[in-house]
């Protein structure tokens, strides 16, 4: 089988891959739309508002699990820091958010958030200007987590920082992170977060219609997301990504500057997991610095894994399949989840180190193979 | 040589026996109305009179008793001292009692007598004594002990002599200074002389006290010097300006001093934790160097060591120091045997991808904390330590090193030495150099590799278990102890490089260091961050650590 042709077929195969999730997802999105909306309470096709909020979190966990798969699946980078990305944008909305309260806090003062009149300081510290526009707080969103992805992966990259040794510098910086986002100096809201939003533009966070939206909103943003990664990956530009995942030396020796690559491909996903971490936080309604914690980094990594890293919507189906097992264990049987979770992590790396999307799809190739050597046999 | 501390520990321990069995011995049996002594007063029946006595007449008794060279004077002041000392109302008899917090009360002991059954507890009464009376009787057990007791009861008693030099109690020092042979113990009377001297009337006398007590870092003469340094409300100085200008000369060598001290103690401090981060990397980086392979159990094998101590000291409860020995060789086996069981069932399918061993490793992680958590709930576990361990070397007043962080030093450098040995000198250890090195090469000289990674995965665990066992004796042991140390050790291997098992002394300590360094300038969470970013900065110039890994294999 010529180079060629494998390529072909890999982006063929996948073209049918992604009309099948963005048809899913727009279904899926219609359906719940439909059942919140216009079908009324008690019918059982009724989607009610914490479902649909519960649907618009697994969205945005979703796309910050995309944001992982571009650069674990597509450049073999395993950053084990994203949830920092994610918190940052997260923390970026709450500014926002929190700006936003106005004198309906606790304290009643117009200017200063609660945990900041709470401290006895005199005025706004100086980062938190501009928030109350929203345009700056989204500008910022994307803005201060690509800037730090920028700043530390031209530093790694550049320093021909790889494999195990990358993996543990990221987890060490969403651990510096937390570390200092726990602070209160720091002016964050400290170990509390950022929390009882009111609205957002205008709208009331609690109410139905705006739920239903935030939910609307985000997979519209994912699938946009999606589309736009896949045309990443189809362009010369993340030919020599994915060529940089399977020989890096070989790339540098073509004469590309894999660094470059690299920190481009992993500012692009810190602003995905970001704007995922600013959708995710009016939806739930609370930012702390326990997003910053290294597990969650980790955790995002195996919904990768189980999905299946390398085709961007294996890691979307992960990331929801993973998040929705999350959900019911621990409703059920919480002392289970971490036994879970661990086995999950041990699980798909032995027996499933493609994912629930590669053995599938393995399947279904070998079905084909099957056939196509029938046919050969016969012919002869 | 730990068995020898132990030894000395036992002698600890039944001379502490015995003292106290004298202290109830002296409890005398016959009564001072019993006395078969007419001529003079008895000791006994001075005693008596504090039965009763009016706070003023309590003085005067307490007086006369310190004429007596008596044994039973010394348990009589403590326990007036302590408000230990009743009387009942009827016999007038002296009675060792305390009120418990459940205030029901608790008979020690009747003075004089050897039984205490027949106290009837409603009519105690306290013996009557006042803060003046306290602190003079204070002075009275410091003197007593000064000539009597062991080195350091003379210490704690010129100690104690500090606040209140009177021309009585520096004779008495001075007449001790005569007999006394302990260096420590005479540089401390010097002291208490000094001082002393410093209230003299004679200026070139405060001089001269002032000149002796140059760099001397007891907190009183600290105090003592920066009083003849104030000034009147005009802003004058009280003092001669001799005394000042002596003074104020004395009190910055002391300052220095202070400092100085105190960095050695931010030193050691950094050591101590350096000494543990030593333990952990030590481990993590032998997996990496011979498998290529970052173990995120790492932290849990150390959390299996400390709860194994915590098992043994449960089975042995009334031998700590039996107990603490036992946990070293079985926190190294239990962890070791689960790192092999892992290495066996998971890692050694997942060869060539170190990435995805890493998340299979993180999911083992959480499995066993949360065994942990069902088994011996999520809760923090507190192991105690043993008497050897417990309690600091005072080195001077205000610089002390305490014996546990001491003894995980130096258990810490002889787990390296024997790690180092074993590297060098054993079969083993030339297995483990060959397939780190070359693993396709050493396959090809007949090695089994395999067996070298399971054997290299049990020794890296087993000494992460044995950084368990240092860890129980300094914090609590609870389901998450490895993953407060276990980034922090990372870093260690980041920065030591892997090649070396020297990079993760220098590394180890070198961190330990600059954290406590950094800590009280910045904070322990911003010293923390400070370390992460210049480790990232660090890694710009040197890629592969302090020490990399040196040859035509290593890419």
């Amino acid at each position: 089988m010529s180079m060629n042709m494998l390529l072909q077929r890999e982006s063929l195969l996948s073209d049918s891959g992604s009309r099948w999730f963005l048809s899913l997802l727009a279904i899926a999105t219609a359906a719940v739309f439909i059942g919140n909306v216009f079908i009324p309470e008690g019918s059982a096709l009724h989607v009610d508002t914490y479902t649909v909020t519960l649907f618009g979190k697994y969205l945005c966990l979703a796309l910050l699990a995309l944001s992982v798969d571009v650069i674990w699946g597509y450049c073999g980078i395993l950053s084990l820091g994203h949830g920092a990305f994610f918190a940052l944008g997260g923390y970026g909305m709450g500014m926002y958010l929190m700006r936003q309260i106005g004198d309906r806090g606790v304290y009643g003062n117009p200017l200063l958030p609660d945990f900041m009149v709470f401290l006895d300081w005199q005025e706004l510290p100086w980062f938190w200007h501009g928030f109350d526009q929203f345009w700056f707080a989204m500008i910022m969103v994307a803005l201060i987590p690509g800037l730090l992805a920028f700043v530390f992966g031209w530093l790694a990259f550049r320093s021909r920082v790889t494999g195990v040794y990358l993996s543990i510098m990221t987890q060490a910086l969403t651990y510096a992170l937390l570390l200092s986002f726990f602070r209160n100096e720091m002016g964050f809201g400290g170990n509390n977060g950022l929390t009882d939003f009111k609205d957002i533009l205008g709208f009331d966070l609690q109410a139905d219609n705006t739920r239903i939206s935030l939910f609307v909103i985000s997979a519209a943003v994912l699938a946009f997301a999606y589309l736009l990664s896949r045309s990443i990956f189809l362009s010369k530009f993340g030919r020599v990504i994915i060529s940089i995942r399977d020989a890096e030396a070989r790339t540098r020796f073509l004469g590309y500057k894999t660094e470059n690559y690299k920190v481009w491909l992993f500012v692009y996903s810190a602003i995905l997991a970001a704007i995922a971490g600013a959708l995710y936080v009016p939806q739930v309604g609370i930012i702390n610095p326990g997003e910053f914690a290294p597990l969650n980094s980790i955790e995002v990594v195996v919904w990768v894994a189980v999905g299946g890293r390398g085709t961007l919507y294996g890691a979307i189906l992960g990331a929801i399949l993973v998040n929705f097992a999350k959900t019911r264990f621990t409703g059920i049987f919480p002392e289970a989840w971490l036994f879970a979770l661990g086995g999950l992590f041990v699980f798909v790396t032995i027996f499933l180190p493609k994912g629930v999307v590669g053995f599938f799809s393995e399947r279904k190739n070998k079905k084909q193979n099957n056939k196509a050597e029938n046919v050969a046999e016969a012919n002869s | 040589m730990i068995d020898v501390m132990h030894q000395e520990n036992n002698k600890k321990i039944i001379s502490f026996l015995l003292s106290l069995f004298f202290v109830f011995s002296i409890l005398f049996f016959t009564s001072a109305a019993q006395s078969q002594q007419p001529d003079d007063v008895s000791f006994n029946e001075v005693a008596s009179q504090l039965a009763g006595a009016k706070l003023k007449q309590v003085a005067a008794v307490v007086d006369q008793l310190t004429q007596f060279d008596d044994e039973q004077l010394l348990p009589l002041l403590k326990a007036m001292l302590e408000g230990k000392l009743y009387y009942e109302k009827k016999s007038k008899r002296l009675v060792f009692a305390e009120i418990l917090e459940d205030k029901t009360i608790n008979v020690d002991g009747v003075f004089d007598e050897n039984s205490i059954e027949n106290v009837k507890k409603n009519t105690l009464r306290k013996v009557k004594t006042n803060n003046r009376l306290r602190s003079s009787i204070r002075r009275s057990v410091a003197q007593i002990t000064l000539f009597s007791g062991g080195i350091a009861v003379r210490k704690k008693a010129i100690k104690s002599m500090f606040d209140d030099l009177s021309k009585e109690n520096v004779t008495l020092l001075n007449k001790l200074k005569e007999t006394e042979k302990n260096k420590k113990v005479i540089n401390l009377i010097n002291t208490a002389i000094a001082i002393a001297d410093l209230k003299s009337s004679d200026v070139s006398l405060r001089v001269q006290a002032l000149k002796k007590l140059e760099g001397n870092l007891e907190p009183v003469v600290r105090n003592e010097v920066t009083k003849l340094l104030e000034k009147d409300s005009d802003g004058n100085y009280k003092e001669d300006a001799l005394v000042v200008s002596t003074a104020s000369k004395v009190l910055q060598s002391i300052e220095e001093n202070v400092k100085f001290y105190g960095y050695l103690e931010t030193l050691f401090f950094g050591l101590s934790l350096g000494s543990v981060l030593l333990l952990i990397a030590a481990g993590l980086a032998i997996t990496f160097g011979v498998m290529g392979v970052i173990n995120m159990a790492h932290g849990e094998m150390i959390m299996l060591g400390a709860y194994t101590t915590y098992v043994i000291q449960l089975l042995l409860p009334n031998n700590l120091a039996l107990s603490i020995l036992l946990a070293i060789p079985a926190a190294f086996i239990v962890s070791a045997s689960v790192g092999i069981l892992i290495e066996r069932g998971v890692i050694q399918f997942l060869k060539g991808r170190p990435l995805e061993t890493l998340l299979a490793t993180f999911g083992i992680s959480l499995i066993l904390q949360q065994c942990v958590r069902s088994i011996f709930s999520p809760l923090n576990r507190q192991v105690a330590s043993p008497e050897f361990m417990s309690g600091a070397l005072e080195i001077n007043p205000i610089f002390s090193i305490t014996y546990n962080r001491l003894y995980i030093l130096i258990f810490a450098l002889v787990v390296f030495f024997l790690l180092q040995l074993i590297l060098r000198k054993t079969s083993l250890g030339l297995n483990v150099r060959a397939v780190s090195q070359n693993r396709d090469m050493a396959k090809c000289m007949g090695i089994r590799t395999e067996w070298v990674d399971a054997m290299t995965f049990g020794l890296g665990s087993g000494i992460a278990g044995l950084a368990g066992v240092a860890l129980s004796q300094i914090t609590n042991v609870g389901p998450n102890l490895g993953q407060a140390y276990i980034i922090d050790s990372f870093m260690v291997v980041v920065f030591g490089g892997v090649g070396n098992l020297w990079g993760m002394l220098v590394g180890g300590f070198s961190l330990g260091v600059l954290n406590k360094f950094l800590e009280p300038q910045t904070g322990a969470v911003l010293a923390n961050i400070i370390i992460l970013v210049g480790i990232i900065l660090f890694i710009q110039k040197r890629p592969r650590g302090l020490f990399p890994q040196k040859g035509r294999a290593a890419e």
